[in-house]
């Protein structure tokens, strides 16, 4: 038997962790891109703030979206709820009352992953040593879930753990496909094609997904390929696909699951059967919104089903 | 320096495991030896395994401070056990259930026919002021006619070696859980103790609690569904209430996990809907256990909860309105209460206490002040209190005062002097006042723990053991001697 309020806490916690993992991604993979363009088409950080959904925040508080500034919006800026220091605070706040719940190590971990974050965010600021923090907060989120995959029992707790875990997971990667599809004109001139590979490398990097790619498609780095990799593979475990497999899969265990897996069959569906190396910079941009309403359309179901 | 007992000075003091300087009780004689053989490195190793046990295992109480939000603190613990002898044991216990089971008949007559009142054993007047009174528990009948089913009664030694209840706490006691981890922590640090010592067991209290409430449950049903009900994360006891709950594999709720339904039946909403529950264990004071029937803006309570406990459909422990007599003014009742209902002479006795609503007695408590301690009805935790011979002639003058404008509130005790154990001060053992307190459950049948929680004042002669205000805590230990060690 398990109570709502302990399943939509444990929920939250782990959506707060992957959150903050993820984020962590997307200023890498942005930090890298910028240096792979030419100056003349760099588009800067402005992206990524409307990536995230936060241009109105960001613009209440911020005249230009400077390196800086996004960076320590991103990171610390107390009055951003998603930043990185943020999500890692609130994802142990909801650990707190759960602390019955999961391992005493994972509980742990997940208080010094927020110590941790706050006391060195401004590291990230410079260039220089901007990569060794994100890589911690990375690391520190990767820690988490090892403990829990390792030493939690896999009952209904570990399955709303999974469920806010993939739902994060499955959002963000269509947000980091995103950037790509944001930073480049429409049209791409001839002169600029050399880069395109290139900026689709740093994509997959940021999933840790290169070495996978290379493994599994056998072919060099294009971007059809790399979308069907990204969107549609079942094994790789940040692919959007995967994710919902994984949500599918917990749901399979839990009461009453008729409606969420409605919306989710639907869901996958549509991702599968997506014509990705026909769909164009801003088509791909508008399907990548409507897999983000779906997920936001599934998150409400679960809500209303369990909490 | 180890520990030298020859040094230890217990001089106008009553010690519980030295006698006099040098000359360790019977029942201490192996502890002492034991100890006194340590060197400074060994002192230093265990206080470290103690503290590394604290820390893996967990043990806190939290702090709430504006910046940080609540904070937990490693629980302040020292190694040297406080030893009671099996044989004078037995007659605490003896007294501890006399007590509570009169408690229980007195705040049953209160909520009924209020026969000691009539018979003008105990005022009218105050019970008429008294601020633990509620009104809706009159007429209620809880299952076995019993109100109080935890209580946590202080117990203090004066320096001429008698045991005195200081009070009864019968809202939401709290300290077990310390009581079941200091044993922890000891057999992890001294297993070799152990063997040499026949310790009485104390593990057996979430068994027991499990038992007392299931005991109260309405439905009869094979298992039924017990909680523990706490504010959160942010109430201090917050640690006690999810160890308890753990330890009895009951579940812990919020007042938002729980739902009174038309039909008066208390619900937890859960991932699978709605499933009804049969006993509370709340640790949520009376008036913010239910907005509908006492404070309206409570967060925390369950609004019908009253209506579903009067309909009979849940068990609350404890039972609304048991408070009635967890008040210092009620205290200096309990020996009449205890030969009224039992009529029996009390077992324990009471610190003298001095009524301030008789003007005879105030009269003299206003005049001694200077030699007393000053008491308001219904603090705890050592708030609001007076200790009359520390305090400056300004504090006094002010407690004067409070007494003539509101002598019902307040009573005074003489300034016992507490008796000490040793306690590990650098290296060193120095003598350090404390307390006792032991758990009494009453359901269907009364249990009382294997001594208690022992707490420590841990600043030289402080005579304050709360935890909030720099007490500390020990293992208490109830050794038989007879069945040899």
């Amino acid at each position: 038997m398990m109570l709502s309020r302990v399943a939509n806490n444990i929920y939250w916690a782990a959506r707060y962790i992957e959150r903050a993992e993820n984020t962590a991604r997307l200023i890498n993979v942005n930090s890298h891109l910028l240096l792979d363009l030419p100056r003349r088409i760099r588009l800067g950080w402005e992206p990524i703030i409307e990536i995230l959904g936060n241009d109105a925040l960001f613009y209440q508080r911020h005249d230009t979206a400077d390196e800086r500034q996004v960076i320590r919006f991103m990171v610390s800026e107390q009055a951003n709820p998603g930043s990185i220091v943020n999500s890692l605070r609130q994802a142990r706040e909801n650990a707190r009352t759960i602390r019955d719940i999961i391992p005493r190590e994972a509980w742990e971990q997940i208080n010094q992953n927020y110590l941790h974050a706050r006391e060195h965010a401004s590291s990230s600021l410079g260039r220089r040593k901007r990569d060794d923090f994100l890589r911690s907060i990375i690391l520190g989120a990767q820690s988490v879930t090892g403990m829990l995959a390792g030493t939690m029992t896999h009952d209904e707790g570990y399955d709303f753990l999974r469920m806010g875990r993939n739902l994060e997971r499955a959002d963000m990667t269509t947000r980091i496909v995103d950037v790509r599809s944001a930073s480049l004109l429409p049209e791409m001139s001839e002169d600029l094609s050399p880069f395109e590979n290139i900026q689709w490398v740093s994509v997959l990097k940021s999933l840790t997904a290169y070495q996978m790619y290379r493994r599994e498609m056998r072919i060099r780095v294009r971007r059809p390929d790399v979308l069907r990799f990204l969107l549609q593979e079942r094994r790789f475990p940040r692919a959007f696909y995967h994710a919902t497999c994984e949500v599918e899969n917990c749901l399979q265990h839990l009461p009453h699951n008729e409606k969420p897996l409605k919306i989710l069959t639907r869901l996958q569906k549509k991702v599968l059967s997506a014509k990705l190396e026909q769909l164009q910079q801003e088509e791909l941009h508008g399907f990548v919104d409507v897999l983000q309403l779906d997920l936001a359309r599934l998150h409400n179901e679960i809500r209303a089903s369990y909490f | 320096m180890a520990i030298r007992w020859g040094s230890y000075k217990v001089k106008g003091l009553h010690d519980e495991l030295i006698r006099v300087s040098g000359r360790p009780r019977p029942a201490a004689r192996a502890l002492c030896d034991y100890l006194r053989a340590l060197k400074d490195k060994d002192i230093e190793e265990y206080r470290a395994a103690a503290e590394t046990a604290i820390h893996v295992m967990g043990i806190t109480f939290t702090v709430y401070s504006e910046e940080e939000g609540s904070i937990d603190r490693a629980w302040p613990f020292d190694i040297i056990p406080r030893i009671i002898d099996r044989s004078e044991w037995q007659q605490v216990e003896a007294g501890l259930r006399q007590r509570v089971q009169a408690l229980n008949l007195f705040i049953d007559d209160l909520y009924h026919k209020q026969q000691i009142v009539r018979d003008e054993v105990f005022p009218e007047a105050l019970l008429k002021d008294s601020k633990n009174f509620r009104p809706q528990c009159v007429g209620i009948d809880p299952p076995h006619g019993v109100w109080a089913h935890i209580c946590g009664s202080d117990l203090v030694r004066d320096s001429d070696g008698t045991i005195y209840v200081l009070e009864d706490n019968l809202r939401v006691p709290s300290g077990v859980s310390y009581m079941l981890e200091n044993r922890q922590i000891m057999k992890r640090v001294f297993p070799e103790l152990f063997e040499n010592y026949n310790i009485l067991p104390v593990d057996d209290y979430p068994s027991q609690l499990y038992d007392m409430l299931a005991s109260l449950a309405p439905r009869g049903i094979e298992q039924p569904e017990i909680v523990v009900l706490t504010p959160g994360i942010y109430n201090s006891a917050y640690f006690e209430h999810a160890y308890l709950a753990q330890q009895m594999g009951a579940e812990l709720v919020e007042g938002s996990d729980l739902v009174v339904d038309k039909h008066n039946m208390v619900y937890m909403r859960t991932i699978e809907g709605l499933s009804q529950v049969d006993v509370i264990y709340r640790r949520i004071d009376d008036l913010f256990l239910d907005p509908e029937a006492f404070a309206p803006d409570s967060m925390l309570g369950v609004p019908g909860l009253m209506r579903a406990w009067k309909a009979g459909n849940v068990a609350l422990a404890n039972a609304p309105g048991a408070g009635v007599a967890d008040d210092k003014v009620v205290y200096s009742y309990v020996p009449e209460i205890i030969r009224y209902y039992l009529n029996e002479e009390p077992l324990i006795d009471n610190v003298p206490t001095y009524r301030c609503f008789n003007k005879t007695e105030r009269d003299y408590v206003i005049q001694n002040i200077a030699k007393l301690v000053v008491k308001p009805a219904n603090e705890s935790g050592g708030y609001g209190m007076l200790i009359g011979p520390q305090a400056t002639q300004e504090e006094r003058d002010k407690f004067v005062n409070l007494i003539r404008r509101d002598p019902r509130n307040y009573i005074a005790q003489p300034l016992l002097t507490l008796s000490t154990a040793p306690t590990l001060v650098g290296n060193r053992a120095e003598p350090r006042h404390l307390d006792l307190r032991p758990f009494i459950l009453s359901g269907e049948k009364t249990y009382v723990t294997t001594g208690g929680l022992t707490r420590v004042a841990l600043r030289k002669g402080s005579t304050v053991v709360n935890s909030s205000q720099g007490g500390g805590s020990k293992d208490t230990w109830i050794v038989d001697m007879e069945s040899g060690q």
